[in-house]
């Protein structure tokens, strides 16, 4: 046990490097693009990985666990039963409401990147039998970020699980609001909420899956207020990041501050679940309401 | 607390007074007196009729400004506080409690910046922790409960950026403010009175009815941090102010407020009785629309006006941005 915790504090340093390294990355979008060729090292553990294996392991590393972003399509693969996702407002983009500087380079850059049209894929699919609406967020596109697509299509995956009494299932990854979108990124929030308290009208579950990272409006509006909220392991989650809070403060934020870990242990987050018993972790979830 | 772009109005004011004291009952100077005065009310206009965004947020930042006790005490006859989040704890960031306006009993609350140093260091220069979300989530719920209307005024610079924050679940406490907002079954009116800032706000700003003072903003993000995001130089405040769109008039046009209400020129701080004036008009004139609707139907109507807000564009679709009414 002795041995584990060393070792969990090894983690929880590296950790923090890799956070470091990640928040100077540009835009925050670092992620796995950084991973190239055909062995990598791990930013958890230092040791070398198989690209193959990591990508079989859905982002997670088979040494240390320490669990990379995962794309939204993948996220999609890991959870749905083969075949069986449907998108929904495929083709739904941004419109540039201020005409603010750069956004439509912005999103164009980030439609190329990701071939998503925004930083959310939604629709419907089944785990393990059970039929769910279902959407996942994409740190890749402009940091996950809020914007109206976002809200649109969370707020339309919520009234499609409202409208067909189906379990809502959320997996968020954000770094917050679309700036470029003004006053209409945070009134997502106050569309996602009203579209969710609708939804608790009825008696259909609402899961929401935190992974890293997790920050400001949409922690702040639907991916909180859930019936059940789970976390990935090391998932950073928050409001304001840990960054803000020193530079505002000048305090040292602790050791492993924001991680799922230390948001359970504040009694905010119900579950953390291993990327790869997600999906079996969810169907047990169901499978107490089917 | 004078402002870069308030200093040539302040120095003829200033001059204006010396002349005064000097003058007397010299005739000479009285001439010169109203020539200066002339000057004055030109200088005034010209710079407060032409405020720059950034300048506007500066306007609701100002010290001097009315702040929610000022509001309260001329809206209400009566105001019955009740503190607390019912969980551990006393925000002072929020005020709220019953209160009478005119004849009608309604929840009041808003955020309390404080008046002196000591009160504005003890409510955080209104940044609530997460005890203050809880707190106006404790009164929505007693407004539900015995089914008076809501009255919120908002002034804060937004959520607090602070480890005890982000260890007690604000981000948890905001989102549960916003669902308990959607589906209060009673009126609600808010009014932006100063700071406008980002979930903050929200938390008390999802309304059927939502005015802002002239001068007072409404954001995601404080104009410097979105300016040193996205200019990763956060002294193009201005810029990132003026880009944003986060004035009174911008969120009118783009169909995310409901009313502008003009404050006295050179802002609220030169006139506090004016804005007072035109904010309990507002409330009491909103209150008295919205009483004739049933919970079920305010609901339903402040879920479509939500729902609506966003500049998404379906496939094949024209640029443009969807606005509550159209």
């Amino acid at each position: 046990m002795r041995r584990r915790g060393v070792e969990i504090r090894h983690w929880l340093h590296k950790r923090r490097e890799y956070s470091r390294s990640a928040s100077e990355a540009s835009d925050m979008e670092s992620g796995l693009s950084s991973i190239n060729g055909v062995f990598t090292k791990c930013e958890g553990c230092g040791q070398p990985i198989y690209e193959k294996e990591l990508k079989a392991r859905f982002n997670v590393c088979p040494h240390c666990q320490f669990h990379y972003p995962l794309p939204a399509p993948e996220r999609v693969r890991l959870l749905a039963d083969p075949g069986s996702f449907s998108e929904s407002d495929a083709g739904m983009t941004a419109g540039d409401p201020l005409g603010f500087e750069d956004y439509r380079e912005k999103l164009e850059g980030a439609r190329e990147k990701t071939g998503l049209d925004d930083a959310v894929l939604s629709g419907s699919a089944s785990i393990g039998g059970h039929q769910v609406a279902l959407a996942a967020m994409d740190f890749r596109f402009i940091g996950g970020s809020m914007g109206s697509v976002v809200g649109e299509r969370v707020a339309r995956t919520i009234e499609t699980a409202h409208d067909e009494g189906l379990p809502l299932v959320i997996v968020s990854a954000s770094g917050g609001a679309r700036m470029y979108e003004g006053i209409y990124s945070l009134m997502q929030m106050a569309k996602t909420s009203v579209a969710l308290s609708r939804f608790t009208n009825g008696s259909s579950p609402y899961v929401s899956v935190l992974t890293d990272p997790t920050f400001g409006g949409v922690t702040a509006s639907f991916a909180t207020a859930a019936d059940v909220v789970m976390a990935e392991p090391g998932a950073r989650i928050g409001f304001a990041g840990a960054r803000v809070i020193e530079s505002t403060t000048k305090e040292r934020m602790p050791e492993g501050f924001q991680t799922a870990e230390f948001q359970k242990e504040h009694g905010l987050v119900d579950r953390i679940v291993h990327r790869l018993e997600l999906k079996y972790d969810l169907e047990r979830f169901l499978g107490f309401l089917a | 607390m004078i402002l870069e772009f308030e200093k040539p109005v302040r120095e003829l004011e200033a001059r204006i007074a010396e002349l005064h004291r000097l003058a007397g009952s010299n005739e000479d100077l009285q001439g010169e007196i109203s020539r200066l005065e002339d000057a004055l009310d030109a200088a005034k206009r010209r710079i407060y009729s032409n405020l720059t965004p950034y300048q506007r947020v500066q306007v609701a930042r100002h010290p001097d400004r009315p702040n929610f006790h000022r509001y309260r005490d001329a809206l209400t006859d009566d105001f019955y506080q009740l503190s607390g989040d019912r969980l551990g704890a006393d925000d002072p960031a929020v005020c709220g409690g019953l209160a009478k306006i005119g004849s009608q009993p309604v929840v009041l609350l808003g955020h309390d910046k404080g008046d002196d140093v000591n009160s504005r260091v003890k409510s955080n220069f209104g940044m609530a922790h997460p005890e203050g979300y809880r707190k106006a989530g404790k009164l929505y719920g007693l407004a539900e409960r015995l089914r008076l209307p809501i009255v919120s005024l908002i002034d804060t610079p937004g959520a607090a950026p602070a480890r005890g924050a982000e260890e007690r679940g604000q981000a948890w406490a905001i989102s549960a403010d916003l669902m308990a907002l959607a589906r209060v079954p009673v009126p609600v009116v808010a009014v932006v009175i100063g700071e406008g800032g980002s979930g903050g706000a929200l938390a008390m700003c999802v309304a059927d009815h939502v005015a802002m003072l002239e001068n007072s903003y409404l954001s995601v993000i404080a104009p410097e941090a979105c300016a040193s995001i996205i200019f990763r130089d956060s002294s193009r405040a201005a810029e990132a102010a003026e880009a944003m769109k986060l004035t009174a008039r911008d969120l009118l046009a783009h169909g995310v407020v409901d009313e502008v209400l003009p404050e006295p020129l050179g802002g609220a701080h030169n006139e506090p009785e004016a804005a007072v004036r035109a904010v309990v008009s507002t409330v009491k004139g909103a209150l008295a629309g919205l009483s004739k609707l049933g919970g079920e139907s305010l609901v339903k109507s402040r879920y479509e006006r939500y729902r609506r807000i966003g500049a998404h564009l379906t496939e094949g679709e024209m640029a443009g941005a969807r606005r509550p009414g159209e």
